[in-house]
């Protein structure tokens, strides 16, 4: 085939996979440093010349989601014969297994704080949205700018006085604190956003609904939120994205009960320091849930991701 | 199927009119046009009609019950709109079904229900395909096809063959046509094209500025335009207007300017100041011994007939004549005129004076 304008010529294609295949390589490495080094043993984690052969261990991953102590023989005797996988990599340490670790707990947070404010942002988000585009708003305008301004500075910015709001309230260290918080920051995202899509379905979808004999509320959930897809899909996962991976605010605002992963993965180094392969296996564990989220919307967010560029 | 009856609807956006207070009647089973320039208040009326949009002051009846607060969804109509709005996510057979659906109707008897519109509409091969990739033509039908459905009151298009190429228009023009006498269905159907209107229409509404300036049946909106409004958005080339200072009495049948004098249907009213002499292109006549005369400016050449364009005393005027006239530019010629077909107008008002031969059609309006 001759010149084309939409079909590139295969050097152009060469030439674009190449750069595609290195940026990726470049953007991977140090997130499949970390998956390997959760596999490592600790003296091979801060081996010098880095070991990128190295003989895998599962000591990191239990050493995440356990608390352990060192073992006095008479402590070994009692507990006889090690039972498990797990048991026996820790006995081989000179430790026994005191108890579970608060990983998983703190994980457990990261999933309710961060689905949920991501739930939270998206309902609020398509509602407001759906009705700065379709209704006459007063002061449609400056109410949309007031919403983009409070994403002008960072929102750390204000975080002491959030932090004595929340002391003052009762939220400091709340799941529902740290939900309303993200969803707060992230709201005005997701407005702008989602007004975006939704101005992109013509209007005329939903007359025709009313017309043949829906109410309002079922042409919104009928015709506009199947349309809209693509756009919450993306939007939610930036919303995920952000509250799944904030820390500044989870270290000021929580230290218990509502802790996130991002404040905790540190803590795991311990006081030694030496745990590296914990932390690691702490991170490759963190990284799953935004991982299978993006996967299962990826139809979704191909289409989305390019702003409303959607085809007619 | 019904009547519709408009009485003194207004709507209002903000300080903008864009309908003035507006009163028609659609009979039973007519094709009812509302013809007017962008802009004019067509769409506007046509959603105050089918509930998309309440009317700020007036009364809309739909067979007998007054309907002009209720929401769409409790008026049984159907809406053609003019970019078809077709679900995207739906199939030709989902989109069809859709307004079933939502009445609940039951599966088996939508399934029939949709076989049989295909069956009119000539669409039984594409009805499970996406409603994505469907020629303009076949969108047009699968729009026609989810609005007949239903057996609604009546069906209110809006400019619905708008976006079809001006040869497959004719086409469906044609098949809407024949698809209303079939089904007898009251439709209002808006447009901005006066050729459509005049082909296609029962009756039409011509509109201007939110104001309706002649309704009526064709034949009779296009002798005998109520307003200079009406004159020259109808007929292509429009009517002639000859601007000229004088009088005319009641009771007189014949006006004079640029030197001649000219038979006139006998006057109802009488008028002075500024007036204008309306006559069609085809009823003027070349006329070596008539006093008026004309410069040639420029013939165009249809086949059949030439429009001729002269330059008059008076104005521009264009005379639709036999093809076989043969006629130069720069020559000139005399010009006659059909007297039962003249209409006179105020200019300033730029209504039509009523004479006997107008006033059937005016005292409509
Ligand atoms: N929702 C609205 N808010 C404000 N003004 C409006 C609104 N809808 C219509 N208008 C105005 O009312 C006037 C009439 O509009 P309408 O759509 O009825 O015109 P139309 O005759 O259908 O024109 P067209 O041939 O361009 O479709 C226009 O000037 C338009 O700008
Ligand atoms: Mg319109």
């Amino acid at each position: 085939m001759s010149f084309s304008v939409t079909e590139p010529s295969s050097r152009t294609k060469w030439f674009a996979g190449t750069l595609v295949i290195l940026y990726a390589i470049i953007t991977i490495m140090p997130l499949l440093w970390i998956v390997a080094t959760g596999f490592k043993s600790p003296s091979d984690a801060i081996a010098y010349p880095p070991k990128v052969v190295f003989e895998p261990t599962m000591e990191g991953y239990v050493n995440l989601f356990t608390e352990r102590t060192r073992a006095t023989p008479e402590m070994l005797e009692e507990a006889g014969p090690p039972e498990t996988w797990y048991d026996e990599i820790v006995r081989e340490k000179g430790m026994v297994i005191s108890g579970e670790s608060r990983y998983g707990q703190r994980f457990l947070n990261s999933v309710i704080i961060g689905f949920g404010s991501t739930a939270l942002c998206m309902l609020l988000g398509t509602a407001a949205a759906y009705a700065f585009s379709r209704f006459r708003v007063p002061l449609k305008d400056d109410l949309l700018f007031f919403i983009l301004s409070t994403r002008m500075m960072p929102p750390i910015a204000v975080s002491i006085p959030i932090f004595l709001m929340f002391r003052q309230i009762g939220l400091n260290d709340t799941h529902l604190g740290m939900i309303l918080l993200y969803t707060a920051v992230n709201l005005s995202l997701s407005v702008w956003l989602l007004k975006g899509f939704i101005d992109e379905i013509p209007v005329e979808y939903e007359e025709a609904a009313l017309i043949d004999g829906y109410t309002r509320m079922q042409a919104f959930t009928k015709v506009v939120l199947p349309q809209a897809a693509t756009g919450i899909a993306s939007t939610a996962i930036f919303c995920l994205i952000f509250a799944w991976n904030e820390y500044a605010f989870a270290v000021l605002l929580t230290s218990g009960t509502a802790q996130t992963a991002p404040p905790f993965i540190p803590t795991i180094i311990g006081v030694g320091g030496k745990d590296w392969p914990a932390v690691a296996a702490g991170a490759t564990i963190f990284l799953v849930p935004v991982m299978v989220f993006t996967i299962l919307l990826r139809k979704h967010l191909l289409r989305g991701i390019t702003f409303g560029a959607v085809r007619k | 199927m019904a009547q519709i009856i408009i009485k003194n609807v207004r709507k209002e956006f903000g300080d903008f009119t864009a309908v003035q207070s507006s009163s028609f009647t659609i009979e039973d089973g007519e094709f009812f046009m509302l013809l007017g320039p962008s802009g004019c208040g067509k769409t506007t009326t046509l959603r105050m009609i089918a509930g998309l949009e309440l009317p700020t002051s007036g009364e809309i009846y739909i067979d007998g019950e007054e309907v002009g607060q209720k929401p769409a969804s409790q008026r049984d109509i159907a809406f053609v709109f003019q970019m078809f709005a077709l679900y995207p996510h739906l199939n030709v057979r989902g989109n069809i079904s859709y307004p079933l659906i939502s009445q609940g109707m039951k599966k088996a008897q939508v399934k029939a229900k949709v076989a049989e519109v295909a069956n009119i509409l000539g669409i039984e091969d594409i009805l499970d395909t996406p409603v994505g990739g469907l020629s303009g033509g076949d969108r047009q039908r699968v729009a026609l096809g989810r609005a007949i459905v239903r057996d609604p009151k009546c069906f209110l298009m809006d400019e619905p063959l708008g976006a079809l190429d001006a040869e497959f228009r004719e086409h469906m023009s044609e098949e809407l046509r024949a698809l209303h006498d079939r089904m007898n269905a009251t439709t209002v159907y808006v447009t901005h094209d006066q050729l459509e209107a005049m082909q296609m229409g029962d009756k039409i509404v011509v509109m201007n500025h939110g104001v309706i300036e002649q309704f009526g049946v064709p034949q009779d909106i296009y002798d005998w335009p109520a307003t200079m409004f009406v004159a020259n958005f109808i007929g292509s080339p429009p009517m002639n207007v000859l601007h000229f200072d004088g009088a005319v009495q009641e009771g007189a049948q014949a006006v004079e300017f640029g030197g001649a004098r000219f038979a006139i249907p006998q006057q109802n009213e009488g008028a002075a100041g500024n007036l204008v002499f309306g006559v069609r292109p085809e009823h003027v006549t070349l006329s070596d011994n008539a006093p008026y005369r004309g410069r040639v400016e420029a013939a165009e050449y249809l086949g059949t007939t030439q429009i001729v364009t002269f330059d008059t005393p008076n104005g521009k005027l264009k005379a639709r004549i036999d093809a076989e006239t043969i006629v130069s530019p720069g020559e000139t010629t005399g010009l006659a005129f059909d007297p039962r077909t003249v209409t006179l107008f105020d200019a300033a008002s730029g209504r039509a004076l009523k004479s006997h031969a107008n006033m059937g059609v005016l005292g409509n309006g």
